[in-house]
C-alpha cells in the first residue's frame, strides 16, 4: 500500500478506488453480522464462493461478506446489488438458485423475498421492507456496502475525507466548535454534551500528555448495536475517533473492547494496520503533521469494566474497580492523565458532523436531542434487530413500525430502556418521543440504546429479579450499598417470586433503593435499583398482587397460581 | 501548605490544602462514623459510612467523607436526615453478617443510629469487607498475603496459601484490625493452610 501525503493524494487514491467499482456490475451482499452468522451465515458465504467459480462468474460478480445489515431476526441476508433486492433467512441451497436466477437472470424469486405477516404484501427491495422504510441509517447504512476488512471500500464511500478537512481545512478549535454547535449528546448512556467533554479534557493539565478512548464494552444485555455497526464498519469510528484527537490534541488513543467478541477484535486490527499502512494513522497522518496512535485493550469479563474509571483502571493494568476519588476522568483519567471517554456511536457520529456541518446535524432529531440513534430492538417483538432513527420517533413508530409489533398476538405491556440499570415504561406511553430528557423525565433513561420490548406474559418481579442476579455477577462487590443491598434486594424479590414475599417489602426495597441509589460509589452501583423504581412506579399493583395474594398476575412466576 | 476555611456543621474549620473532610473533621474534633478507613491506609472508600452532605457552590452532593478533599468555602452537614438514614441502612445491612460483632465501633454504631440488626435476613459470615486486613497486608507489611476473590456479593477474602503458610502465623497483625471478629481471620487463614488447593475466584462458584 503506498502512504497518503496529502488531501490530493488521498483523493487521487479514491478516485482510483472508484475507477476500478463498475457501479453496475452485480454484487452480492452477504451480512456476517454476528446474528446471522449464528444463524449459518458462514456457509451461505462459501456457498456463494462455490457457486461463483462454478458458473465462472469470478469477474463478472462481487460477492462482500459485510457487517450488519440490521435485520436479525430474518437473517441470514443477503442483498443483491445494483437493484437492491434483498433475500431473507437464506440457506446454502437457496445460493445455485440466487445466482442462476437473480444475479445473471435479474429474476426475483418469490419465495426470498420479504412477505408482510399481516397483509401477504411482498416486497423485493429493501427500501421497501418495512421494517427499513423509515430508517435514517446515516451510521450503519453504509455497513451492507463495505468490506470491513478493507479500508478501500470505506475510502470508496467517501471515508477519511472528514478527517482531510479536519485537519487541513479546520483548526483544533474548530473541531471542537463544530461538534459543540452539533450539540452531539453521549450515546453511551449518560447523553452527556460530548463537545463540553472533550474541552474539558484539551484544558485540562496543560502540557500533559492527553488520551482519548472509544469505549467498546457493551456489556448489557440487550445491547448489541456498537458490536454491529464497530464490526461492520471500523474505519468510521477510527476516523471520529482520530478527529477527536486533533480536536482535544491527543497523541493517544486506546480501544477498550470485550475478550469474547473475537470477530470485532480480528476487523479493528486490520483497520488499524491498514489506515497505519496508508498513513492515516500513526506519525505525521496525511502530511499534516499531527501524530495519533491507537492500542486495542480487551476487558476482563465483567460488566462494570464498562464504566468510566473502571474501564481506565483496566487499561492501566489493574483490575476493573471504579475509583473511588473525586475526580473527573476526563481531567484525570489514566495513568492521571486527561482522558476523553466515548462510546463507539458517538465517535462514528463524528465524520458526517465535519463532513456536512453543525446545521445539518441539528436539524435532524429534537430540540434537545440531536441526529440519529441506534437501537437494539429485542424482546417480545416481531422483528428483532438494529434500527436506526432519528431522535424524536416516537416509541409506537419503533414497536410497530419497524418492529412489527408484538408476536403470537399477544398485547404490548412495557418497554423497558438500558437494561439492568434503566427502567421500564408502561404501554400507555408508547407515545413518547425517544429523546434523551423525555424518557429520563419518565424514569426510564435511554441507556445506550437498548429497547427491550414486554408482553403481558412479562412478570414484572421476575424481570427486576432476572436484572439483579445478572448484576450479582457483573459488580465489583467493593462498596456496601452496592454489594449488600444488591443481595438483599435480590433475595427479597427471590421470596416474592416464590410466594414468600411479606407486608413491608416493598417499602423495605424502596429503603435499600434509597441508599443504593445515593452511597454507592460508582455510577453502576447508583443504578441497580433503577428497574426496581420504574416497575414500582407503573406495576406496584402486581408486586402486591404477588405478595398479598401469593398470585402473579402474568403467570409467570411457577410457585404461585 | 495553605490554610482551608471550610464549614462543618455550622463550625468554621481551618483545614490544610490536600486534606479529606474526614480528616479536617478530625483535626476539629468532630466525629464521623467509618469502618474501613484507618489512618496509616490509602483511602477506600467501601463502606460509605463516612457519607456526608457537602455543599459546593449552591449545589448539596452526598460524599465520602473518607475520600472528599476540602475546598474553599466548603459547607459540610455530617448529620442531615439523609446522612442518617443512609448511616442507619449501610449498619443494618452489614449487622446482618455479623450481627454480634465484637469490634465496639459496630455496636456503638448500631445505637447511635438506631440500627436494627434484625431488619435483613442474616448472611452467615462475618466479613464486612472493609478491606483492612487486605489493605494492611499489602501497603503496610507488603506480602499480599491475603486478597479479595470473586465479585459482587460472592465477593470474600482469602489468604493465599503460597505466601501466607510462610509469612502469616509470624505476624497475624491483620487480625486484631477487624471491625466484627477476631476469629474470622483465624477461620480464613486456617482454611486456606489446610485446604491449599480449593479453589479460588469465579471458578469456585
Amino acid at each position: 500500500m503506498p502512504r497518503i501525503n496529502s488531501t490530493a493524494e488521498l483523493e487521487e487514491l479514491r478516485k482510483g478506488i472508484l475507477a476500478q467499482k463498475d457501479p453496475n456490475k452485480p454484487c452480492i451482499s452477504v451480512c456476517a453480522g454476528i446474528a446471522c452468522l449464528g444463524s449459518g451465515n458462514a456457509q451461505v458465504i462459501s456457498a456463494f464462493e462455490e457457486e461463483i467459480k462454478k458458473q465462472s462468474l469470478d469477474a463478472k460478480v462481487d460477492l462482500i461478506a459485510t457487517g450488519c445489515h440490521g435485520f436479525c431476526e430474518k437473517g441470514p441476508i443477503v442483498v443483491i446489488y445494483p437493484e437492491e433486492i434483498c433475500y431473507l433467512e437464506v440457506t446454502p441451497e437457496d445460493v445455485p438458485e440466487i445466482v442462476s436466477q437473480t444475479v445473471v437472470g435479474k429474476q426475483v424469486i418469490d419465495r426470498l423475498i420479504y412477505t408482510d405477516p399481516n397483509t401477504g404484501t411482498k416486497a423485493a427491495h429493501q427500501s421497501e421492507i418495512p421494517f427499513y422504510k423509515n430508517q435514517s441509517r446515516l451510521l450503519i447504512g453504509n455497513s451492507q456496502k463495505i468490506n470491513p476488512k478493507s479500508i478501500d471500500d470505506y475510502l470508496a464511500m467517501g471515508g477519511y475525507s472528514a478527517l482531510s478537512k479536519a485537519l487541513f481545512e479546520m483548526s483544533p478549535e474548530g473541531v471542537l466548535d463544530e461538534i459543540k454547535k452539533a450539540n452531539l449528546r453521549g450515546r453511551g448512556g449518560g447523553g452527556f454534551p460530548a463537545g463540553s467533554k472533550w474541552e474539558t479534557t484539551r484544558n485540562a493539565q496543560p502540557g500533559v500528555e492527553k488520551y482519548v478512548i472509544v469505549n467498546a464494552h457493551e456489556g448489557e444485555p440487550g445491547a448489541f448495536m456498537d458490536r454491529a455497526l464497530f464490526t461492520g464498519n471500523p474505519h468510521l469510528i477510527l476516523e471520529g475517533l482520530i478527529i477527536g484527537a486533533y480536536a482535544i490534541g491527543s497523541h493517544q488513543g486506546f480501544i477498550y473492547t470485550r475478550h469474547d467478541t473475537p470477530v470485532l477484535r480480528k476487523n479493528l486490527d486490520l483497520a488499524l494496520t491498514q489506515a497505519k499502512e496508508y498513513g492515516l494513522l500513526g506519525d505525521n497522518i496525511l502530511g499534516s503533521g499531527f501524530s495519533f496512535n491507537v492500542e486495542v485493550h480487551l476487558d476482563v469479563g465483567i460488566f462494570v469494566s464498562g464504566e468510566s474509571s473502571a474501564l481506565m483502571r483496566s487499561i492501566e493494568g489493574m483490575p476493573p474497580e471504579p475509583r473511588p476519588k473525586y475526580i473527573r476522568t476526563s481531567v484525570t483519567g489514566i495513568w492521571d492523565r486527561p482522558s476523553n471517554l466515548n462510546n463507539v456511536e458517538t465517535w462514528a457520529n463524528v465524520p458526517q458532523i465535519i463532513n456536512q456541518g453543525y446545521e445539518w446535524y441539528s436539524s435532524i432529531g429534537t430540540e434537545r436531542s440531536k441526529g440519529t440513534k441506534l437501537i437494539s430492538l429485542s424482546g417480545n417483538i416481531v422483528n428483532s434487530g438494529v434500527v436506526e432513527v432519528p431522535m424524536g420517533t416516537s416509541l409506537r413508530e419503533i414497536v410497530f413500525d419497524f418492529g412489527g409489533g408484538i408476536p403470537n398476538g399477544k398485547k404490548l405491556k412495557a418497554i423497558h430502556f438500558g437494561g439492568p440499570m434503566g427502567g421500564t415504561i408502561p404501554e400507555s406511553l408508547i407515545d413518547t418521543p425517544l429523546d434523551f430528557d423525555e424518557l429520563s423525565k419518565l424514569g426510564a433513561s435511554l441507556g445506550a440504546g437498548d429497547m427491550l420490548v414486554l408482553d403481558e406474559d412479562t412478570c414484572m418481579v421476575e424481570m427486576d429479579r432476572l436484572f439483579l442476579d445478572f448484576l450479582a455477577g457483573e459488580s465489583c462487590g467493593k462498596c456496601v450499598p452496592c454489594r449488600e443491598g444488591m443481595r438483599q434486594m435480590l433475595k427479597i424479590l427471590t421470596n416474592m417470586t416464590q410466594g414468600e414475599g411479606k407486608e413491608g417489602d416493598i417499602e423495605l426495597l424502596e429503603e435499600i433503593s434509597g441508599v443504593v441509589g445515593e452511597a454507592a460509589l460508582c455510577s453502576l452501583g447508583r443504578s441497580i435499583h433503577k428497574p426496581l423504581i420504574s416497575m414500582l412506579k407503573y406495576f406496584r399493583d402486581e408486586f402486591e398482587a404477588h405478595i398479598k395474594e401469593k398470585r402473579c398476575p402474568a403467570n409467570v412466576c411457577k410457585e404461585l397460581n | 501548605m495553605s490554610e482551608i476555611i471550610i464549614q462543618i456543621d455550622g463550625r468554621e474549620i481551618a483545614a490544610d490544602e490536600g486534606m479529606t473532610v474526614l480528616e479536617a473533621a478530625q483535626k476539629a474534633g468532630i466525629s464521623i462514623p467509618t469502618l474501613c478507613y484507618l489512618e496509616t491506609l490509602e483511602p477506600y472508600g467501601a463502606c460509605r459510612l463516612c457519607s456526608v452532605e457537602v455543599e459546593v457552590r449552591g449545589r448539596t452532593n452526598l460524599v465520602a467523607a473518607c475520600l472528599y478533599p476540602v475546598e474553599k468555602d466548603l459547607i459540610v452537614r455530617t448529620r442531615t436526615e439523609k446522612v442518617d438514614r443512609i448511616r442507619k441502612v449501610i449498619l443494618e445491612l452489614l449487622l446482618a453478617h455479623a450481627p454480634e460483632a465484637r469490634g465496639l465501633k459496630m455496636q456503638e454504631y448500631a445505637e447511635e443510629y438506631g440500627a436494627d440488626k434484625n431488619r435483613y435476613e442474616k448472611e452467615p459470615s462475618f466479613c464486612i469487607q472493609c478491606g483492612l486486613c487486605v489493605r494492611y497486608c499489602a501497603e503496610i507489611k507488603k506480602k499480599s498475603a491475603i486478597c479479595f476473590v470473586n465479585k459482587g456479593p460472592s465477593r470474600e477474602i482469602q489468604f493465599i496459601p503460597e505466601i501466607a503458610s510462610k509469612e502469616c502465623w509470624n505476624c497475624t497483625e491483620c487480625f486484631p484490625l477487624c471491625p466484627t471478629e477476631y476469629l474470622q481471620g483465624v477461620f480464613v487463614l486456617t482454611k486456606a493452610l489446610a485446604f491449599p488447593s480449593t479453589p479460588m475466584g469465579p471458578s469456585a462458584e
